[in-house]
């Protein structure tokens, strides 16, 4: 029993930082029809942020204080993220709306020069990030241990995503967002700035990834390829649970989270990588395009 | 017309070229050839029938491990491959058992690939399952290939791969003539997979898959089932893919995880973007100059391959579609630009009213 529920709260806590990453790019894709293949690089970003805020913080302020730096590395990793994202977005992703296929491999590219170029700052070995100390504990219920790290994440990954949503559906904001979602002409006919939304959406996307990667480097050493290893699963969490929708997002990584632990428990790492592949396949012959497609009726997509 | 001279000037070099390069420089250009011919491969599908996969490491793989498993056995004469002892295996596996022998092996080659081919092909086209999404699960399909690859120890040597061969049908692997005789093979089954595509693209079926790349939905009304078209497409290019992957582990000697995965599968799209997609002699062209550069590179600046590659990504893709094939419509291209432009400005000097036009631009 107490193995179970150990289970499935690793399950949840992949799903959480799942979701941290996927939210970015499931509404960039809705929104602009770009798939960023260089979102993981952008957690790569956060997580050398959080390791550079540690650095600072270890190197010029007393000991005392040095318990306080989550605070700033959450909000810098953000805001690095997202300005990355933003600079990105003006130079080239501008240039590939609409064009799913080509984005995917100018993005790629991107990818490769931003992990050469964190090879070539940080060096090609991992670092790794000491954790504010009173998240170093765990609660205990009997023989279970929920760490604190992966409880503050789950924390982290709730309230943005309460965040996101409240952004989506009650600002003005958020209802130029899915005004442009839908019908992007339509929108900027009605006075939406639709520039300004997608280059603002993208790097906010950004900058999710990037509280993703502060997030990871709390729990792991961190390196240039970090992203690599997150990126093909939220891609998935995005196909499963459809572009461009929240709720489809959160379904789609918490499928992918909870039963890819799940699996890779019953059976083993790669078997269970292979079950999880096989259900997505299944899942997508009955909605090819995610659980929570947004509908419409139009032939071409 | 152009394109057929420029397809006999490569492969003349390429047959020209043990005459005059060193045995070193030949096995690399033996390797290149296995990467045009899956280049080949991958833009039948991409460049023609417009489905992006970024997964072809996966048949590219499965066509070398089969070859791989034949040449292990040869090696080992009759006893247990060396890695399997190591993992502490008591029996040879019952699927390493008939690929002892050689003919078996080959036809492995080309057949596994394209089932697994058919099978993921019919359950992602025949719903629909299209574009990005596609892409994806591709993506996903290579990943998970090297994973597990990696995982079963036991069976596949694990991230190591297959390697230490010593001999193909009964011919040392060291000699050089073998090399040389290597080197001839390919070439052929380059020669020949080109023609045979060239063949395929003028037949009837080659129209519909580039019909399917520019209206798939018109392609549906006209009364034919892209799917299934689709389908073929896809296992056929596995299986030149496959084909690729069997030279390329006889002449290099070892196949790998690292062969399989998505970074990989990813770089074989760079070689038909640079040649040029949508044309059979743009993929050999691409393959050959970018895996070319690659070596001059990691050569003398390792550091730099990234971030060239990287670049070259970003640039043939967004401002080079063609790829180096279209370079010279490139001037016809800026012509066209240029002349538009030229022909805005006189018209706008007989409208009248033009001045006026003019003055309040200069004041915004």
């Amino acid at each position: 029993m107490e193995i179970i529920i150990m289970q499935v709260f690793n399950g949840i806590s992949v799903s959480s930082i799942l979701l941290l990453a996927a939210l970015g790019l499931a509404i960039t894709f809705g929104l602009m029809g770009v798939i960023n293949m260089a979102h993981g690089e952008f957690i790569m970003i956060g997580a050398y942020t959080t390791y550079l805020v540690q650095i600072l913080f270890h190197t010029y302020l007393p000991a005392p204080f040095f318990d306080t730096y989550w605070i700033v590395a959450l909000i810098l990793s953000f805001l690095t993220a997202a300005l990355f994202g933003a600079g990105l977005e003006r130079l080239i992703i501008r240039r590939l709306y609409g064009k799913a296929a080509d984005s995917l491999l100018v993005t790629w590219g991107i990818s490769l020069i931003l992990q050469q170029l964190a090879r070539s700052i940080f060096g090609a070995p991992n670092v790794a990030v000491e954790a504010p100390s009173f998240l170093e504990n765990s609660i205990r219920f009997g023989a279970i241990a929920l760490p604190y790290k992966r409880l503050f994440i789950l924390v982290i990954a709730v309230l943005s995503l309460f965040l996101v949503y409240m952004l989506m559906y009650r600002t003005r904001y958020g209802r130029n967002i899915r005004g442009v979602m839908q019908n992007r002409e339509m929108a900027a006919g009605l006075g939406v700035n639709t520039k300004m939304v997608d280059a603002i959406t993208f790097s906010m996307g950004c900058g999710l990834a990037g509280l993703a990667g502060c997030a990871l480097a709390w729990i792991g050493a961190i390196g240039p390829t970090l992203g690599t290893n997150y990126i093909v699963d939220a891609f998935m969490s995005v196909v499963v649970g459809g572009a461009g929708t929240i709720l489809g997002t959160v379904f789609g990584s918490v499928f992918i989270g909870l039963g890819g632990s799940a699996f890779e428990f019953l059976t083993t790492a790669s078997v269970g990588k292979v079950l999880i592949f096989i259900c997505v396949v299944i899942l997508l012959q009955f909605r090819p395009k995610g659980i929570f497609a947004v509908h419409n009726r139009a032939l071409e997509d | 017309m152009k394109k057929k001279v420029l397809v006999i000037l490569i492969f003349l070099f390429l047959a020209t070229a043990p005459l005059y390069m060193s045995m070193f420089r030949i096995s690399l250009l033996g390797k290149y050839i296995c990467y045009a011919i899956v280049a080949i491969g991958l833009d039948v599908i991409w460049g023609y029938t417009g489905i992006l996969s970024l997964g072809h490491g996966v048949y590219f793989g499965l066509g070398a491990y089969c070859m791989a498993m034949y040449l292990k056995l040869e090696a080992s004469q009759g006893a247990m491959p060396d890695f399997m002892v190591w993992s502490g295996l008591a029996e040879l596996p019952w699927f390493w058992k008939p690929f002892a022998n050689p003919v078996f092996a080959m036809g492995m080659v080309i057949l596994v690939p394209m089932a697994v081919a058919v099978v993921i092909g019919y359950l992602t086209f025949l719903n629909r399952i299209k574009g990005v999404y596609f892409s994806i699960l591709s993506q996903a399909l290579a990943m998970i290939l090297s994973v597990l690859l990696i995982g079963s120890q036991g069976y596949t040597g694990g991230s190591n791969g297959l390697t230490n061969f010593t001999a193909v049908f009964g011919n040392s692997l060291s000699s050089p003539m073998t090399k040389l005789v290597l080197f001839y093979v390919s070439l052929a089954v380059l020669i020949l997979i080109y023609l045979a595509c060239q063949f395929i693209m003028k037949q009837r079926t080659g129209k519909i898959l580039v019909a399917i790349r520019d209206g798939e939905n018109r392609v549906r009304f006209t009364g034919y089932n892209p799917a299934k078209y689709k389908v073929f497409v896809y296992a056929l290019s596995a299986a030149i893919a496959g084909i690729a992957g069997a030279l390329y582990v006889t002449q290099v000697g070892i196949i790998s995880p690292g062969e399989v995965g998505i970074n990989p599968s990813v770089t074989m799209i760079i070689w038909v973007a640079v040649g040029g997609k949508g044309t059979l002699v743009g993929p050999i062209l691409g393959a050959l100059l970018v895996n070319a550069m690659k070596t001059i590179a990691s050569e003398n600046f390792p550091e730099i391959w990234s971030y060239f590659i990287g670049i070259l990504f970003v640039v043939v893709i967004l401002w080079l579609p063609g790829g180096l094939i279209s370079l010279n419509e490139l001037p016809a291209k800026w012509k066209k630009k240029f002349g538009k432009q030229e022909a805005e400005e006189e018209f706008e000097e007989v409208m009248p009213g033009a001045e006026e036009v003019q003055i309040c631009r200069k004041i915004v």
